[in-house]
């Protein structure tokens, strides 16, 4: 019988996952689409607390909708981001986005 | 009109104001005229002044009262300054005697400065010195008199300095006007003490109030603000130990030291004591201190006369010493006869002072006595005028010195001070000898054949023969058998009474012999030729004595040591505290800032993910810390419920 633990676990793997890709990834696209693993782990623990806590009220996922919409959003923002580094750097390899440093 | 002239007093000083404005905003270009701006200002001050005397001599009321008329100057909560004209005896004698012995100068120095470049600028500011010595005679407020004290002393500063391209002028400047300013300080803390005492700064108030000043204050106070008053004509009045400015003042034009050293200036001191008489009456132990200091400068300044070479160094210490007499009778206290011996001086010593400026003149600025000599047939009027000069300082009688002097003497002598009397009349004996070696140096003896000298022309000596007029009858106002002066002059508040008894026959004879006794010597050592050898074999058998003097008992090196070890060090000592404590600090803080910051650089990578990195090692932190203190939401954070 699949209980809340193991949407709970999937959702931990999945966002340690994409956490991991975040923090090792050289390549600033692969970094955003492990972005969307971490939100996509938070969007499953919404649906699973939703179902098992409150199944009467569509709360988490009416919440889960809201991050998808957000997170296209930001998807699309951090792309032209990239894009626009792109251009001035000829590269997307995060080792080299270090201007912020002085 | 002489009604008109009593009641509007303030035109005195306004006039020769006006005219330094005119000058400096309209004729400066025109130099005739520019000079003749500043006479017409001057003279039409003499004319409104000499009326006003003449109304306030003829009228016994103001023995009394004085005719004052002040507007408020400014007012907050306690303190209450007014400014006005005060009319008194004395005021109107002394702007009766500084506008007309002022007016002369400036005829004179339309000679004296003739071609020099700076010629308007010059009679602008002479224009200027006049009429703050006038505002400073004619002042009803003690605030006020401190305001034209202050401009006197910058308007000495700026004509002592006048030519710039000298450096030992300019550092007489300096030393003029930091001499004056540190004396200033305490005359400054002297008027506020007897605001914050007394409550009112205006001169007749005070003379009201200060007799009763028990209701007010103790004895102790009134010393020490009488003291404090008194550093004021310590600088101003020359009196040792701060007399060191005046001789240096000789590097101005020589009009300007006639200026300073006869009608104004220098006697402005001697006139805020005679006037704050009322105040020093009640201090017996300053009156003696003022004795005492005026009796030691009178004899100092003229043993440093005796040895001095230069013709307007000698006349400058001669003034430090007549000051000294000055002082010494009011702190006897007989204001008529300082009162009176100012008031000669002002003629004989302003003549002097003009007739070495026409000396100077003639031999091209050669200063040294020694190098002078026969020049009565050159310049006869010059020389004789200056010898009337000379028979009025040395006290032969008729001449006007003679009968001031006499009567300083007199009064030392019955106020009960031997002492001081002694110094006074071996000062007087000094003084003959001095001035006569200077006149027979000068004038008489063998003619030198460099020097191509001729009289001066008219403008200059005109000057010099009225001068010579008032040194020979200026006194006769004041003669013991019919003391037309101790009528006059008295001040209005002041309980004090001139002695003045029968005249005193045996001081008189004393001082005619001591006199003569100084012309005869003078005489003798210097100018009967083959004598003359005499008095270089007497300074080289006193060297010691000779140098002493001749370097002025080394005052002015005694100061520059103290000046070199105590301010200097000091300073050096404050140097280095600010340049390691100070500024250790300072660079301190800035070093820790940079080191602290090249150290918190390193974490700063600029590199995303590892900023993410701390991030979320952040949050696990914070994850951890809950659990252990509330383990319910800490569990709901790690992702668990139970």
């Amino acid at each position: 019988m699949i209980g809340p633990t193991h949407y709970v676990v999937l959702s931990a793997l999945l966002f340690s996952i994409g956490l991991l890709g975040v923090l090792i990834k050289r390549n600033a696209v692969a970094v955003l689409i492990c972005i969307e693993l971490m939100l996509n782990a938070v969007n499953i623990n919404l649906i699973a607390f939703s179902k098992y806590i409150t199944p009467t009220d569509f709360i988490g996922q009416i919440f889960s909708i809201f991050v998808i919409t957000v997170a296209a959003a930001e998807v699309g923002v951090g792309l032209a981001i990239i894009i626009a580094i792109y251009r001035n750097k000829l590269s997307v390899d995060l080792d080299e986005f270090d201007w912020l440093k002085w | 009109m002489v009604e008109f002239a009593m009641h509007n007093a303030w035109l005195v000083p306004l006039l020769p104001a006006v005219a330094f404005l005119i000058i400096v905003f309209l004729t400066r270009p025109w130099q005739k005229l520019s000079s003749l701006v500043c006479i017409a200002g001057m003279l039409g001050a003499f004319y409104f002044a000499a009326l006003a005397a003449y109304g306030v001599f003829t009228n016994e009321e103001f023995t009394k009262n004085s005719l004052t008329y002040a507007t408020r100057w400014f007012s907050m909560p306690g303190l209450q300054i007014d400014m006005g004209i005060q009319l008194d005896p004395v005021s109107a004698m002394m702007m009766f005697m500084v506008s007309l012995v002022s007016s002369l100068i400036f005829i004179y120095a339309t000679g004296y400065m003739k071609g020099d470049p700076g010629y308007s600028t010059f009679f602008a500011y002479v224009s200027l010195f006049g009429a703050s010595m006038l505002g400073l005679v004619l002042s009803s407020n003690l605030l006020q008199m401190f305001i034209f004290w202050e401009l006197v002393g910058l308007c000495s500063y700026l004509l002592i300095g006048f030519f710039t391209h000298k450096i030992s002028a300019r550092e007489a400047a300096k030393k003029a006007f930091v001499t004056c300013r540190v004396a200033d300080f305490g005359l400054l803390l002297g008027l506020l003490s007897i605001q914050i005492v007394f409550g009112t700064l205006n001169i007749n108030e005070l003379s009201q109030i200060i007799p009763n000043f028990r209701e007010y204050t103790t004895e102790g106070i009134l010393v020490l603000i009488a003291v404090l008053v008194f550093i004021g004509p310590i600088a101003k009045s020359g009196q040792f130990p701060l007399h060191v400015w005046l001789p240096d003042a000789m590097e101005g034009p020589t009009p300007v030291s006639a200026l300073i050293h006869a009608a104004t200036m220098v006697v402005a001191g001697v006139y805020l004591i005679g006037r704050t008489m009322f105040l020093f009456e009640h201090v017996p132990s300053v009156m003696h201190l003022v004795a005492v200091t005026g009796a030691f400068t009178a004899l100092f300044a003229a043993t440093i006369a005796v040895t001095q070479r230069e013709i307007k160094k000698i006349l400058a210490y001669s003034t430090v010493s007549q000051l000294g007499y000055m002082m010494l009778a009011l702190g006897v206290g007989s204001l008529t006869a300082s009162m009176f011996h100012l008031w000669t001086h002002a003629f004989f010593k302003a003549l002097m002072f003009m007739g070495a400026g026409s000396v100077l003149v003639a031999l091209h600025h050669k200063a040294d006595v020694w190098e002078m000599g026969g020049l009565v047939k050159k310049m006869p009027i010059t020389a004789w005028t200056f010898v009337i000069g000379g028979l009025a300082i040395a006290g032969i009688p008729p001449f006007a010195g003679f009968w001031s002097k006499d009567e300083i003497l007199a009064v030392t002598l019955s106020g009960g001070h031997p002492i001081l009397f002694a110094m006074a009349a071996f000062t007087a004996f000094l003084t003959a000898f001095y001035m006569w070696r200077l006149i027979f140096l000068a004038f008489f003896g063998e003619e030198k054949p460099e020097n191509h000298a001729k009289e001066s022309p008219w403008n200059m000596t005109i000057p010099l023969i009225i001068l010579a007029i008032f040194a020979t009858v200026g006194g006769l106002v004041g003669t013991p058998w019919n003391n037309l002066w101790a009528e006059w002059i008295t001040f209005s508040g002041v309980h004090i009474h001139p002695h003045h008894g029968d005249p005193n026959y045996v001081v008189m004879l004393g001082s005619v012999v001591l006199a003569v006794a100084g012309i005869g010597l003078a005489y003798k050592l210097y100018l009967q030729d083959a004598q003359k050898a005499k008095a270089k074999e007497l300074a080289r058998r006193y060297q010691g004595l000779y140098t002493l003097l001749y370097n002025k008992y080394y005052i002015d090196e005694i100061y520059l040591w103290i000046n070199h070890t105590l301010v200097d060090g000091s300073a050096k000592m404050f140097y280095l505290f600010d340049l390691y404590v100070v500024d250790g600090i300072v660079n301190g803080l800035g070093a820790f800032t940079k080191l602290s910051g090249d150290g918190l650089r390193i974490f700063q990578t600029g590199r995303l993910q590892n900023y993410v990195l701390v991030f979320f090692l952040g949050v696990l932190v914070i994850a951890v810390a809950m659990a252990f203190n509330n383990p319910l939401p800490a569990s709901m954070v790690l992702g668990g419920v139970k």
